[in-house]
């Protein structure tokens, strides 16, 4: 009864696989070719100090020479680095404009441009931005950028800006519609709320991390073996740890409170293997943008997100259409009855643990693909998942895909009005906004909730 | 391996203000969860205006101590209003993804670039201490024989204590009032108690108010033994720190949560102190490929999630609980 559904997720695969070696050659082929410049700066950058280096290459960009085609280097700068730890470390900017200033690894540093040492007539392009924070090492040296003589990018119209937005907000929507399919499936069939679940996705990441990077294995080969191996992580701990704790007849809310347990177990034990910087793959990283229309994307985003659309629309049919996926909304819909009309509720069970496990997964290592990786990506994310989810409806299948493609839009547009660190705030006032108002989602049935 | 220091700095942990702070956190999440059924994941964020209540008072409006005091109180009252009413309606896992969403927040917010001068982004804020420190009346440390603390440390547990002990008489107090029986009977069957005529909504949004009020408290102590208050400190792990403190000594129950936050942290910082201590110097107890001094610090966070795991799966009652009082069955 299995087959139909074996044949789909099979195909499934096989398209993906397609994709992604019809994709990446052509995604590795455009990798920047003309940042030679860039390249021997970070160079330098490695090598300037012993140690780690944070690296700031001051140049006019508005004064362009033969001899200088990026622009002419100003020199005399101060640049001054502070550590989390609060202790400065200052360097000077030199013929070529650079400034390399010795830095443990780690951070986050905050980078700081002094501007009263700033030669006459160079202004900084957003004088604002005296102060960079967050930056963080991921390698030897890490260059930070003080653009100069920048010339107002033209067309950064609200027309521009929010065709960006949208295209973003629609990326980050695909990806977390991937980790809250499973969620809500989990929910629909187990009534469980998995707190756990940010972790399975920063699981998917991270082991993709370890093939490509560790392992040396090519990323196109890695991200499906990662998702692979959530699987068996999905298949793993129902049979392992859910199934057992079940039987035992331990209620929702104590499974609830030991899923918080697992998550905060699961992600210091990554911190334990992975340390605490983000990480990047090793290929794929840096990418010369193309420009479609108003948006100046990364083929990578692109590619990024096929693969989720055709994996939603994958796992949807087979919902919609096999026997198993039929199965698995009936037990979604109301277990009981499902059970007495002879579907195999433990089966079904296993299966979206295995599925959703799978789904979290690959939008981790997309993510990771995207971003850069660490032990509590999932984390960050969790909560977004939840209003995603709850936005649908907790428990359906549609709705938790159309709510996590709303809460991206939702995000990433709501930061034309809010600061963009707050974006996640307005996902979670949404969140509570839709819990008080139609607290059974958009797209679920009512039902006693209160 | 300095098994003296390991266990002075594991005493001083569990009687000391750390300790103290929790305490009074799982005494208010004791009355939320314990005594209401309420499944409040939001706690950090009542220790969060708390303790930016008094901080931001102090340091960024030049007011009072003891003016920051009572806006801490106040802030935490208005902060169980904006949360309770709209959200006491809902089903015990919907609350639980709520209050999780509020602490998020109000952790972001504080964290804020754009309310840097006055909430200190991710510096947070210090500075606030001065009028508490002068009333200091330890001048030494001091000596308790298995541990010493310095003054102003045992100024702080001191009052820390001082408060956990009054918490503890309110709770007991109200708990064997009729209101007590009143909360106590929501928590078993909210539409029983609906059927007497009571207001289930009002009593659920009074014991949010008490328990938070409790919570707030434990943020002014927690910013007051530290001398600052950064948002990473009122993260989620914050909420279920309490949580682990609450359910290993047993909820519903009023001395369960006092005793939880002893053994809890005589654990925790027992086994932490001993991973420091076991991968320091030249030829570590435990080796470098197994643990590095880095590492050996990530041990108590997941020895948080491995106990929280295992109390609930083998004694969600906790020492001292009553299983059949136990709100975690669902409905």
């Amino acid at each position: 009864m299995h087959v139909r559904l074996i044949r789909v997720l099979g195909l499934l695969a096989v398209i993906v696989m397609g994709l992604l070696s019809v994709a990446g050659p052509a995604v590795a082929g455009s990798v920047t070719s003309d940042g030679a410049e860039s390249d021997e700066a970070a160079e330098t950058c490695k090598t300037a100090n012993e140690g780690y280096n944070i690296c700031v290459v001051l140049v006019d960009q508005a004064a362009t020479t033969e001899d200088f085609p990026d622009g002419a280097p100003i020199e005399g700068v101060t640049i001054v680095v502070t550590n989390p730890d609060g202790e400065v470390a200052e360097a000077v900017t030199d013929a070529t404009g650079l400034a390399a200033v010795a830095v443990e690894v780690g951070g986050p540093h905050s980078v700081e441009l002094d501007p009263d040492t700033l030669p006459e007539g160079s202004e900084l392009s957003n004088p604002d931005q005296l102060r960079l924070d967050d930056v963080a090492m991921f390698g030897f040296s890490k260059t930070v950028q003080f653009p100069i003589g920048l010339e107002e990018r033209t067309g950064t119209s609200l027309f521009v800006q929010f065709s960006q937005l949208v295209f973003t907000g629609l990326k980050f929507g695909l990806l977390i519609a991937l980790a809250a399919l499973g969620l809500s499936l989990i929910f629909g069939t187990t009534g469980l709320t998995n707190f756990a679940h940010g972790e399975l996705v920063s699981f998917g990441g991270l082991l993709t991390l370890t093939f490509n990077v560790g392992w040396g294995v090519p990323l196109l080969l890695a991200i499906p073996l990662a998702f692979v191996a959530m699987l068996l992580i999905g298949f793993g701990q129902e049979f392992a740890f859910w199934r057992p704790l079940r039987k035992r007849g331990t209620g929702n809310i104590a499974l609830m409170i030991v899923s918080i347990g697992l998550a905060i177990l699961l992600r210091y034990a990554f911190q334990y293997v992975y340390g605490s910087e983000n990480q990047q793959y090793d290929q794929y990283v840096t990418q010369t943008p193309v420009d479609i229309g108003p948006l100046s994307l990364f083929p990578k985003e692109l590619v990024i997100m096929l693969i989720c659309v055709l994996v939603l629309v994958g796992v949807s049919l087979a919902l919609a259409r096999t026997r198993i996926g039929k199965a698995t909304r009936a037990v979604a819909d109301n277990p009981a009855l499902a059970s007495a009309s002879g579907i195999n509720v433990n089966t079904v069970i296993a299966l979206v643990w295995i599925v959703g496990t799978g789904l979290a997964g690959l939008s981790g290592a997309l993510l990771g693909l995207d971003q850069g990786i660490e032990f509590q990506t999932g984390q960050k994310i969790l909560l977004v998942i939840f209003a995603a989810v709850c936005l649908g409806g907790l428990g359906t299948i549609w709705g938790a895909m159309a709510g996590a493609v709303m809460v991206g839009l939702f995000t990433e547009l709501s930061t034309l009005v809010i600061p963009s660190e707050l974006k996640n705030v307005g996902a979670l006032f949404l969140l509570i906004v839709i819990l008080i108002i139609k607290p059974q989602g958009v797209f679920g049935r009512r039902e006693r909730i209160g | 391996m300095d098994w003296g220091f390991i266990l002075s700095e594991a005493f001083s942990a569990a009687f000391g203000p750390t300790a103290a702070v929790f305490a009074l956190a799982a005494i208010g999440l004791n009355i939320h969860f314990g005594y209401t059924g309420l499944l409040n994941f939001g706690q950090a964020g009542f220790m969060a205006v708390g303790a930016y209540g008094l901080a931001t008072s102090v340091q960024t409006y030049g007011l009072s101590f003891w003016t920051g005091l009572g806006v801490a109180c106040c802030a935490s009252i208005v902060l169980a209003l904006l949360l309770g009413i709209p959200t006491l309606r809902l089903r015990a896992d919907y609350l639980a993804i709520a209050t999780i969403g509020a602490s998020e927040i109000i952790r972001l917010t504080v964290a804020s670039d754009s309310l840097l001068d006055t909430f200190g982004g991710s510096n947070g804020r210090s500075g606030f201490t001065g009028t508490f420190a002068d009333l200091n009346p330890f001048t030494d440390s001091l000596d308790l024989g298995l541990f010493t603390l310095r003054p102003y440390t045992a100024w702080v547990a001191l009052v820390g204590w001082v408060l956990v002990a009054l918490a503890c008489l309110i709770t007991w107090a109200l708990m064997r009032s009729p209101w007590g029986r009143v909360v106590k009977s929501i928590r078993e069957d909210e539409e029983a108690v609906r059927s007497l005529g009571k207001n289930v909504f009002a009593y659920k949004m009074q014991s949010l108010v008490l328990g938070g009020l409790f919570g707030s408290m434990a943020g002014v102590v927690f910013a007051l033994d530290r001398s600052a208050i950064i948002p990473s400190d009122v993260a989620t792990d914050t909420t279920f720190y309490a949580y682990a403190v609450l359910l290993l000594g047993g909820a519903a129950r009023v001395f369960g949560p006092v005793v939880g936050s002893i053994l809890f942290y005589f654990v925790l910082i027992l086994l932490g102190t001993f991973f420091a201590q076991a991968t320091r110097g030249d030829t570590p107890l435990i080796p470098d490929w197994l643990m590095t001094s880095q590492q050996s610090a990530i041990m108590r966070f997941i020895l948080l999630g491995a106990i929280i795991i295992v109390l609930m799966v083998y004694r969600p009652q906790g020492i001292f609980g009553d299983r059949r009082e136990l709100a975690i069955d669902g409905r």
